[in-house]
């Protein structure tokens, strides 16, 4: 790899996982998962089944409580001591592996919940929309593709579109780091291609994690790819080097 | 067009709230003042106490609809703050007697002297001042559903295991109540009230006056739980409502949030449980039995959840049907009640208000966007 910056080596890396182990029943989901995402990276996440992916950011958006082992974001903090909502409010934000939109809201809501604004119960009861925050919905909604769709029930959106959604809710939310799971299942492949030049688009601004299981998608992102297996990591690199790794064939790519 | 109502009524909505409000308010007592008795325009006396409790009820369904219909907490505790709200003015009111009562004895009430208790026990100080028994009326259930939906809220106990755990505390406050030695005249309740501020409880002016009373509580409650499910906070409830862990992704506290509007929600039916109690003369441990928490569960769900309009319609239309029942066939009313339920769950998932709504329009404008977008 090239030498780093001097700022940036100064710098610790946003995400850093150390030794994470959780069980559920006496099966371990991830055994000591250790590895490092970078400031402005785009990082996919790859591997079968069961190989803990999801485990992965259950823990780090503190879903799940590890077993051992610490996350630490941006230098100093523990994430394993914090809740949800105060590691989304750090900036961590996350898009579930199935879409998750609030369907009872209309698509305008859905963003202006997410939007980056203060959380506390009261601000929130006084909340007004200002014109500032109306425009950037407005972008939001262009960017997604549903100008003019923001008087819609979210539930009455097709999978693509809550797909989408999802992906603008994690936008105006401004987190430095997203964690995406699975962002282009079930979307069509002008859809897929939009979402990764979307996700190409906000790195270096931005952090970003990707959990995919579509390998023309991650070659297509051209980002660094780290393959669990096991609940561990079993290669990490190009896709094209994880590729040529037999252990990687032998578990995943030859099936 | 916004996309989000940040209206706390729109047009017709205060034409509606304001109309009924002019009629229910200054009609009602009007035609119970003015017209000569035997006038078949005049409301007669024992009405008037009757809508009051209405009124009351009304409120109390309100107070549900709020945590249930927008939170999507079913509390089964409602009936004891509301009682809680009514013992704290039944006290005061128990206080206003004197010595107008059967013991003529100054300082206990006839309960404590019938005991043998010898003085006033400690909570009992402060009853005299109105103030205090007001501020009363909203600290104690307030309080109590504060630092249990603390807890519960906390440790993420939802669905029917909070129900559960409000049932139970329900029941708990029953058997308390039902003591003697806890000072709240046991089985009999607080009762034989004379007079409320200086006036003479029974008299057809201060019927009127607590009818009026209970009027307003209603439309001022009515008026903030609207605030608050038209702010962006009710939008986060409905949102927490159908994808709790999904709104705490995005950074809320869905744990602040219910604890916020379930105290409020028992600030509301502590306030009607106060205004109850001088219109029926009378509070005892009955109001704290699970099975008036569960009706007013029902009164909800025949009106339509998550409207606020069909809590007031379904407490007002199932109480009109009991007080008609129970007068004319009383043991066919808790079967009634049970068909009620039963009828409303399988055939009006959505209530009164709901399946009107659904045959005229929905609460959001899918069809006009959709048609908007087909004349593009």
């Amino acid at each position: 790899m090239s030498v780093q910056p001097a700022t940036q080596a100064m710098q610790p890396p946003l995400l850093y996982l150390d030794g994470v182990t959780v069980s559920f029943d006496g099966f371990r989901a991830l055994n000591g998962l250790s590895f490092v995402v970078e400031r402005g990276e785009v990082r996919s996440v790859i591997g079968p089944n069961g190989a803990g992916k999801t485990t992965m950011m259950d823990v780090i958006t503190g879903k799940t409580r590890p077993d051992a082992g610490q996350v630490f974001f941006d230098g100093g903090v523990d994430l394993t001591r914090l809740d949800e909502t105060a590691i989304a409010n750090l900036g961590i934000g996350r898009k579930f592996q199935k879409p998750t939109v609030f369907e009872n809201l209309t698509v305008f809501e859905n963003l202006e919940l997410a939007q980056k604004c203060p959380r506390g119960t009261f601000r929130t009861l006084v909340a007004r929309l200002t014109g500032e925050q109306r425009d950037a919905i407005a972008e939001t909604l262009r960017i997604i593709g549903l100008s003019g769709r923001e008087a819609t029930l979210a539930g009455a959106l097709s999978h693509g579109q809550k797909q989408w959604l999802e992906i603008g809710m994690l936008l105006v939310q401004d987190q430095r780091l997203l964690l995406l799971d699975e962002p282009v299942a079930g979307m069509t492949d002008r859809e897929t291609e939009l979402t990764a030049e979307l996700i190409r688009k906000l790195a270096g601004e931005r952090t970003l994690v990707v959990v995919e299981h579509d390998m023309e998608f991650v070659r297509n992102l051209g980002a660094r790819v780290t393959v669990l297996h096991e609940g561990a990591v079993l290669a990490d690199g190009t896709v094209e080097h994880v590729q040529s790794q037999p252990a990687v064939i032998d578990v995943y790519l030859g099936r | 067009m916004t996309a989000s109502p940040e209206f706390l009524l729109d047009r017709r909505g205060w034409a509606l709230f304001l109309g009924s409000a002019l009629v229910l308010g200054i009609a009602v007592p009007l035609l119970n003042y003015l017209p000569a008795p035997g006038s078949p325009f005049r409301i007669p006396d024992y009405l008037v106490p009757l809508f009051g409790k209405y009124a009351c009820y009304a409120l109390l369904a309100l107070s549900l609809d709020l945590i249930w219909g927008y939170a999507g907490i079913l509390s089964l505790g409602q009936g004891a703050f509301f009682a809680l709200g009514g013992y704290a003015m039944g006290m005061y009111l128990m206080r206003q007697i004197g010595t107008r009562g059967v013991y003529a004895n100054p300082i206990l009430p006839d309960f404590m002297v019938f005991l043998n208790w010898k003085e006033l026990p400690w909570y009992w100080r402060g009853f005299d001042d109105f103030h205090f028994a007001v501020a009363m009326v909203l600290l104690a259930p307030g309080l109590l559903a504060f630092v249990f939906g603390w807890f519960a809220f906390r440790s993420r106990i939802t669905g029917v295991y909070f129900s559960i755990i409000t049932q139970a505390l329900t029941y708990a406050l029953l058997l308390a109540f039902f003591r003697n030695d806890m000072g709240f005249g046991g089985n009999n309740g607080l009762t034989d009230f004379k007079d409320v501020l200086g006036f003479e409880i029974q008299a057809p002016a201060t019927r009127r006056a607590l009818y009026v009373a209970s009027l307003i509580a209603l439309g001022a409650g009515f008026l903030t739980c609207r605030a608050i499910v038209a702010s962006k906070l009710g939008r986060v409830l409905l949102a927490l409502r159908d994808a709790e862990a999904r709104v705490r992704f995005l950074g809320y506290s869905t744990a602040h949030a219910k604890l916020f509007v379930f105290t409020v929600s028992a600030i509301l039916a502590g306030i009607a449980g106060a205004l109850y109690v001088p219109q029926v003369g009378i509070i005892n441990p009955s109001e704290f039995s699970p099975a008036s928490s569960i009706e007013i569960a029902i009164w909800v769900a025949v009106g339509g959840r998550g409207t606020l309009v069909g809590a007031l319609a379904g407490a007002i239309a199932v109480n009109l049907l009991k007080t008609w029942l129970t007068g004319s066939f009383a043991e066919t009313w808790l079967f009634v009640l049970g068909a009620l339920f039963i009828l409303v769950t399988l055939v009006f998932p959505k209530g009164l208000v709901g399946s009107l709504q659904r045959l005229t329009f929905r609460r959001r404008p899918i069809a006009s966007a959709a048609a908007r977008e087909s004349m593009r």
